[in-house]
């Protein structure tokens, strides 16, 4: 191979440095800029989420009582606020926002490996947002076929949205998908050819970790979603029969036949399962590296942990189906798809372990990050072990499709991650903005947020064993559901109401510190890793000054014994550690 | 933790060498950005056209009518003789593997610096390619108006046979038509000597994208033409 190995490729980077306003904040190939861009976009697109789940949750919490709320409306805004939750919120901030602030800083490189793709990337992310958006504007209204968008029901006139919606919204997910492609490539990229000197893989830190094996997970897995988007828009604009089959509808057959709408649900979980991981990896690693850094001990079993996230990324793909166990299978397909998703509990187990295990006899800052940090421990083993019920084939059968599901997914899924967004922003806000934030204020948002979101979800669990039906706009008289469920949900829907109005508390502290928040020291947390060791705060274009970083170490030195201070930086070589032992004697 | 494990001498080959690359600091392959970005996307694009291949399996599994036979629908007869089984297909993929036996010889000429050689090679790639695209329109135009085949529905069996059809092989297609794009824009470069500094790597990029097409094609033949 005729490869002349670079000489140093902090030659090979061009750095387009801004000009103008419009060249800084608007078409920026800062990785910065762009992360920012991706999360505030995100972040947008998550408020639209949260008002349409308490708009439903209104018409379940007070039947009746909202009259703008009809039976179209409140499928609508279900299937809007999963898939945006799901897709637009929580893969795009993690992936978009976070990827791109965090591997440049932590790999120690200037830049992502191709910026102009990376600034494609984030507009091509707008525009499947702005697709998406639309959808609420044209006749019909967006989809209400559910997130899952299964055919042949949100298709078939009578589903809201059958006309327009869906093919808005299915045309927004592909354009998504070459959105997060160009992302993806760059993260990947970044990761595996440009880390400074000195910084092997296995001295990465796991938030690094974590996004490069959930990007890999969304470059193997999107292609089924998209496959199965273009079938689908096929079936729908040409009339083709890939998921449709023979159908009857008010006396009259449809023109299609001999399709497989179990074909679309394979494609779709077949995506859709690895979509879990793409949210839980980065979770995980965010969370990895702030309990380490408030609890000033490195992180237990590091390599454990790299080796269960991709251990995790690999299982993922073989576990799709456990999602289908009431669409009918093979005896024997079930049993396999069983036991790899109790397989997949065993590395999750053990990094919940290790997180434990990492605050064991820590020096343990109670900072608002660290509240998060502790906080998702709680939410994610209760959302886990849910988990495990819901993996066995006999007890799936009972609860699948009941507020149990709901309350697992939006446990182990929904609070969990967030959790984990809001512990790493208020962790890494002194950085991106030089300032720091309201700490009594955080620690609030802390406390409404945690035992609001269990107040909300603790019940469903209870709904689900009395078998109340996911997604029913209203349960009517049933004779197995008691009157009581009604005060529940009336109880749940209070609860969400508070929770997402406390959501506030993040927001007034976020954009007053902005202004009003103390200078923040580069290094408040005293963290070790390669972002907190940049000579600007925030970091500016280019990230590095003069010379790239030199990594002498991995990313969680901290509390080491002769050291002077309980950290030592990746950047400090070993003979220039300052030694707490200086003064007294010789080591 | 010790001090960095850096890469003296040349790279070792087999498992050692993979380990050495992997704990490697700074890079994981020993490539340019642009090649190891491209290797990626194309598993990625594998993911794709496998997706599309078991959704034609399975849709052929369960569809309720026959399925067509390839062999009579894709024949075509020469001055009034019998219809031939596959001709133009098989011309189509003799051309398309041509092609890439001219994109090979593109990238060796492209790293002996031998810059006219190469861009001539690559011009000829992209005309193959073109005549590709070009003998995929006859077809398409021949199976559109003379037989009446349609996305949702065909005179000759399974209506899912047109649908997976215009389909997949719309889809690799257009995977030919950027390539020839993408050709063009690289001979054109190669050209005017804005790679003389840089290196000639782009012209491997290029020709992995390329031979990822031939092989895709090839699966595509084997599935949906012969099975």
């Amino acid at each position: 191979m005729a490869y002349v190995p670079l000489a140093d490729q902090d030659h090979e980077m061009e750095m387009h440095h801004p000009h103008s306003f419009v060249e800084k904040y608007v078409w920026s190939q800062d990785h910065k800029v762009i992360a920012i861009q991706y999360g505030g976009l995100a972040v947008f697109t998550g408020i639209v989420g949260l008002v349409l789940s308490l708009l439903f949750r209104m018409q379940l919490g007070f039947p009746e009582t909202a009259t703008f709320i009809d039976p179209s409306f409140y499928y609508q805004a279900v299937t809007m606020h999963g898939m945006i939750m799901v897709v637009y919120l929580l893969t795009a901030l993690f992936l978009g926002g976070f990827g791109n602030y965090m591997i440049p800083l932590m790999c120690g490189a200037r830049d992502m490996v191709f910026p102009f793709l990376n600034m494609l990337s984030v507009w091509v992310f707008l525009l499947s947002v702005i697709i998406l958006m639309a959808s609420f504007f044209v006749s019909g209204g967006p989809t209400g076929g559910g997130w899952t968008l299964y055919p042949p029901q949100t298709n078939l006139a009578g589903t809201p949205g059958h006309d327009m919606g869906i093919v808005l919204m299915l045309i927004s997910l592909a354009v998504f998908i070459v959105a997060a492609t160009m992302g993806g490539l760059n993260y990947v990229v970044t990761v595996l050819q440009y880390r400074c000197r000195g910084l092997t893989m296995m001295r990465l830190p796991l938030t690094v970790w974590g996004i490069f094996v959930a990007t890999l997970l969304a470059l193997f897995a999107f292609p089924a979603l998209l496959v199965s988007a273009i079938m689908m828009l096929f079936d729908i604009l040409l009339g083709t029969s890939f998921f449709m089959p023979a159908i009857i509808e008010t006396g009259t057959p449809l023109d299609h036949n001999g399709g497989s709408p179990i074909l679309f649900q394979h494609l779709f979980w077949f995506f859709g399962h690895p979509e879990v991981y793409i949210v839980a990896l980065p979770a995980f690693g965010l969370v990895s590296d702030v309990l380490s850094v408030h609890a000033r001990k490195n992180i237990f079993g590091y390599r454990m942990m790299v080796w269960a996230i991709i251990a995790i990324g690999g299982l993922s793909f073989i576990v799709w189906a456990h999602h289908m166990y009431v669409s009918g299978m093979h005896p024997y397909f079930g049993f396999f798809f069983a036991t790899t998703t109790l397989i997949i509990a065993v590395p999750t187990a053990l990094k919940v372990y290790n997180w434990i295990l990492t605050l064991w006899e820590g020096d343990i800052r109670l900072n608002a990050p660290m509240y998060f940090a502790i906080g998702f421990i709680f939410t994610f083993i209760h959302g886990g072990i849910t988990g495990l019920f819901l993996g066995n084939v006999v007890i799936d059968l009972p609860l699948s499709d009941s507020y149990f599901v709901v309350a697992h997914f939006h446990m182990v899924m929904g609070v969990s991650p967030v959790l984990v967004v809001f512990a790493a922003l208020y962790h890494w806000y002194p950085k991106i903005t030089g300032r720091m934030f309201h700490e009594g204020m955080a620690k609030l948002h802390f406390w409404c947020t945690f035992l609001g979101t269990y107040a909300i979800y603790l019940p469903m669990h209870y709904l689900g064993f009395l078998g109340v039906p996911r997604r029913y706009y209203a349960l009517g008289t049933t004779d197995f559901i008691p009157a009581s469920a009604q005060d529940l949900n009336t109880t749940i829907t209070v609860a969400a109401l508070f929770v997402g109005a406390t959501q506030l508390l993040f927001f007034i502290n976020v954009i007053w510190s902005l202004r009003y928040g103390p200078k923040a020291d580069p290094n408040p947390w005293g963290a070790a890793s390669l972002e907190w060791q940049t000579p600007d705060t925030p970091p500016i274009h280019g990230n590095w000054g003069d010379t790239l970083p030199t990594v002498y170490r991995w990313a969680y030195d901290y509390s080491v014994p002769g050291a002077k201070e309980d950290f030592i930086p990746q950047n400090v070589p070993e003979n220039e550690v300052p030694s707490s032992a200086e003064s007294s004697e010789n080591t | 933790m010790s001090e960095a494990i850096t890469s003296g001498g040349g790279p070792e080959e087999g498992v050692t060498g993979l380990v050495d690359d992997w704990a490697a600091d700074r890079q994981a392959y020993h490539v340019p950005w642009g090649k190891a970005m491209m290797w990626i996307f194309l598993v990625s694009d594998t993911f794709i056209f496998s997706c599309f291949l078991v959704g034609y399996l399975n849709v052929r599994l369960t569809t309720t009518e026959p399925w067509p036979s390839q062999s009579d629908i894709f024949a075509l007869s020469f001055g009034g003789g019998e219809p031939i089984p596959l001709i133009l297909i098989a011309i189509m993929t003799f051309i398309l593997i041509t092609s890439s036996g001219t994109m090979a010889l593109a990238v060796n000429m492209g790293y002996r610096k031998e810059k006219m050689k190469a861009f001539w090679l690559i011009c000829a790639t992209a005309a193959f390619g073109a005549s590709f695209v070009g003998m995929q329109v006859f077809e398409w135009s021949k199976l559109i108006l003379e037989e009446g085949v349609r996305p949702w529905g065909n005179p000759f069996g399974a209506p899912q046979f047109g649908s997976i059809f215009f389909m997949v092989t719309g889809f690799h297609g257009l995977h030919v038509s950027a390539g020839v794009i993408y050709l063009l824009w690289v001979a054109f470069r190669v050209k005017r000597g804005y790679y003389d500094d840089k290196g000639f790597e782009i012209i491997e990029i290029a020709g992995l994208y390329w031979h990822f097409v031939d092989l895709v094609w090839v699966f595509i033949f084997a599935f949906f033409y012969l099975l």
